[in-house]
């Protein structure tokens, strides 16, 4: 990734201690995230991925305690020197369970609450409630208690009330995690938008990889509080025995393909990660008996 | 003959205000049996797998759990044979420790303190919980107290197994792991029912699917079949497996001429069906 511009995200030699613990939660983490990417976090429950995505809204070190060494920068502005509330106009958070950020009684008002927050004026609050329930999809259920709404559907609506405040980075903790396969589509389509219309920098982690291998173009992969691996999917997906040692997979199409270049010696430098590409690989290399 | 231990027959249910769950549903599920129901949220999976247990009575129809109606029964009995493990053990969990939350169980079956024990040796040996045995179930890490929430039903002994979503919010290794204790419960005799998302576990783990839509159950059959069927998939709003997908596209295009479910089936298909190019 060449790129002469300055990262909106930089880690400058961070480790992090949660009270009492001896290990590090993060240790030594130096990262460059530049505007406009689509960036997957990728490891093992425990490995430091939350903890990782705390540090960009400030929430570590500014509301949770531990010690943190090193600097975190959000567009150039380090996060201890900035309240989690203004670094909250700039990162949008959405966690694995929406249950735990929806509070109000209609869908309407809870994407209103943030935005009472920052001071809106009500005229300006109508129109961005009705932009944003419109970009994931809510539109017709402004009225309805945000608790009798499925598990995609609430997660949708966290990620409106994240959206109304206008972030630039949008940073999402197993966004999936409790819903059904349309609603996995769904919120990853809503992600892949905003990264592609507006620009939006994406920070997901996900335990899917085949749904990283489509989307994101910057992987990172966490272990025991170190980054292991960041690069392009590609080049990420293709370290098969690095990731297998951090307990990860990569995509089956990735996984079939090393074996089939092994045992039939095709000498296949770069391993296909998505379909299409392994679909045409397979059509290029082999014919029929 | 094996012996069938659930019964659906012509099975509705109907909730309050009128809406129709589970329409007219018959089916028959034995000792043994790995079974994934699934179907998006809404389609009366869940409603359906409550009849299992009886913590749902039909409104028409019967449910026949081990040669008794479930109507009359209540969910404390029939629970000794069907054992519900929820998708989020928040839910189900209470005790101050892991031992606690397994002696539970038993205790209230009116076993001995004893027998007891027995059975809760046997499931920290069984889910490897040895090491988190004083802990509290909320302060150990959430794949873990998912299999608290599986040990603390098999210290009961159900002939069932009903497991909801047993894989999600898991990673890669302790997925494995679930799967692996799926087909070793099975192994033991048990019926394991998945209610689940997770497409490798429906593809390489359990061996028979129902599939429900719009409260009907639309399919009752192996999983090479449902996952060969695209307009069922679809229609179901399921997606294949990644490798399940290559080889649909394959065999569209008249390449191969069989599905493979796993990574496995894929390297046989192409092993027999297809050699390396000669002129690349």
């Amino acid at each position: 990734m060449m790129n002469t511009k300055e990262p909106i995200i930089e880690f400058r030699d961070v480790t992090f201690y949660y009270p009492i613990s001896e290990t590090p939660a993060l240790q030594n983490i130096n990262l460059k995230i530049y505007e406009g990417e689509y960036v997957a976090i990728l490891g093992l429950n425990g490995a430091g991925k939350t903890t990782l995505q705390l540090c960009l809204n400030g929430v570590i070190p500014n509301m949770i305690m531990g010690e943190l060494t090193g600097d975190v920068f959000i567009k150039g502005l380090n996060t201890r020197d900035y309240p989690t509330r203004e670094l909250a106009k700039i990162v949008g958070m959405v966690f694995d369970n929406p249950e735990f950020q929806l509070t109000q009684t209609s869908v309407a008002e809870e994407v209103a609450l943030g935005l009472e927050n920052l001071g809106t004026s009500p005229h300006d609050m109508e129109e961005i409630i009705g932009e944003v329930l419109q970009t994931v999809g809510l539109s017709g259920l402004k009225d309805r208690s945000p608790f009798e709404l499925s598990g995609g559907q609430q997660q949708r609506l966290a990620i409106a009330s994240a959206l109304a405040m206008h972030p630039e980075i949008f940073v999402m903790d197993e966004p999936t995690s409790n819903v059904d396969p349309v609603g996995k589509e769904e919120i990853i389509a809503v992600a892949a938008k905003l990264n592609q219309e507006k620009h939006m920098t994406v920070i997901l982690a996900e335990h899917e990889v085949e749904v990283v291998a489509q989307y994101a173009d910057h992987v990172i992969v966490i272990d025991k509080g170190k980054i292991i691996l960041d690069g392009t999917p590609q080049q990420v997906f293709n370290q098969i025995d690095v990731l297998a040692k951090c307990g990860l997979r990569t995509p089956q199409v990735t996984e079939f393909f090393n074996q089939i270049n092994q045992s039939k010696k095709l000498g296949i430098k770069e391993l296909p990660i998505k379909i299409d590409e392994a679909e045409s690989l397979m059509l290029n290399q082999f014919e029929k008996k | 003959m094996e012996e069938v231990l659930i019964t659906c027959d012509n099975l509705s249910h109907v909730y309050s205000g009128g809406v129709v769950a589970v329409k007219e549903v018959n089916l028959k599920i034995k000792r043994g049996e790995l079974i994934g129901v699934i179907g998006q949220n809404g389609s009366g999976k869940t409603t359906l797998v409550k009849h299992f247990n009886g913590l749902l009575k039909p409104t028409y129809g019967k449910v026949i759990i081990k040669g008794e109606e479930t109507t009359n029964k209540r969910v404390q009995e029939l629970s000794r044979s069907v054992g519900y493990v929820f998708q989020n053990p928040n839910h189900q969990l209470f005790a101050k420790t892991v031992t606690a939350e397994l002696e539970f169980g038993p205790r209230n079956l009116g076993l001995s303190e004893e027998e007891v024990h027995e059975r809760v040796e046997k499931a920290i040996e069984f889910f490897n919980l040895d090491t988190y045995r004083n802990q509290h179930p909320y302060r150990i890490s959430f794949p873990l107290r998912k299999l608290v929430g599986m040990a603390s039903i098999y210290t009961m002994r159900p002939d069932v197994f009903i497991l909801d979503e047993p894989t999600t919010g898991q990673d890669n290794i302790t997925t494995r792991i679930v799967y692996q204790l799926i087909r070793r419960l099975r192994d033991e005799g048990s019926t394991v029912i998945c209610v689940a998302h997770d497409m490798i576990l429906l593809a390489e783990v359990v061996e028979r699917m129902i599939v429900m839509r719009d409260s009907v159950l639309i399919a009752d059959t192996d999983p090479k079949t449902v996952f060969s069927d695209r307009k069922l998939m679809s229609s179901t709003h399921l997606y294949p497996p990644q490798i399940t997908e290559l080889s649909h596209r394959l065999k569209d295009k008249n390449f191969i001429n069989t599905y493979a479910l796993s990574i496995d089936e894929m390297q046989k298909v192409t092993d027999q069906q297809l050699q390396v190019k000669r002129s690349k």
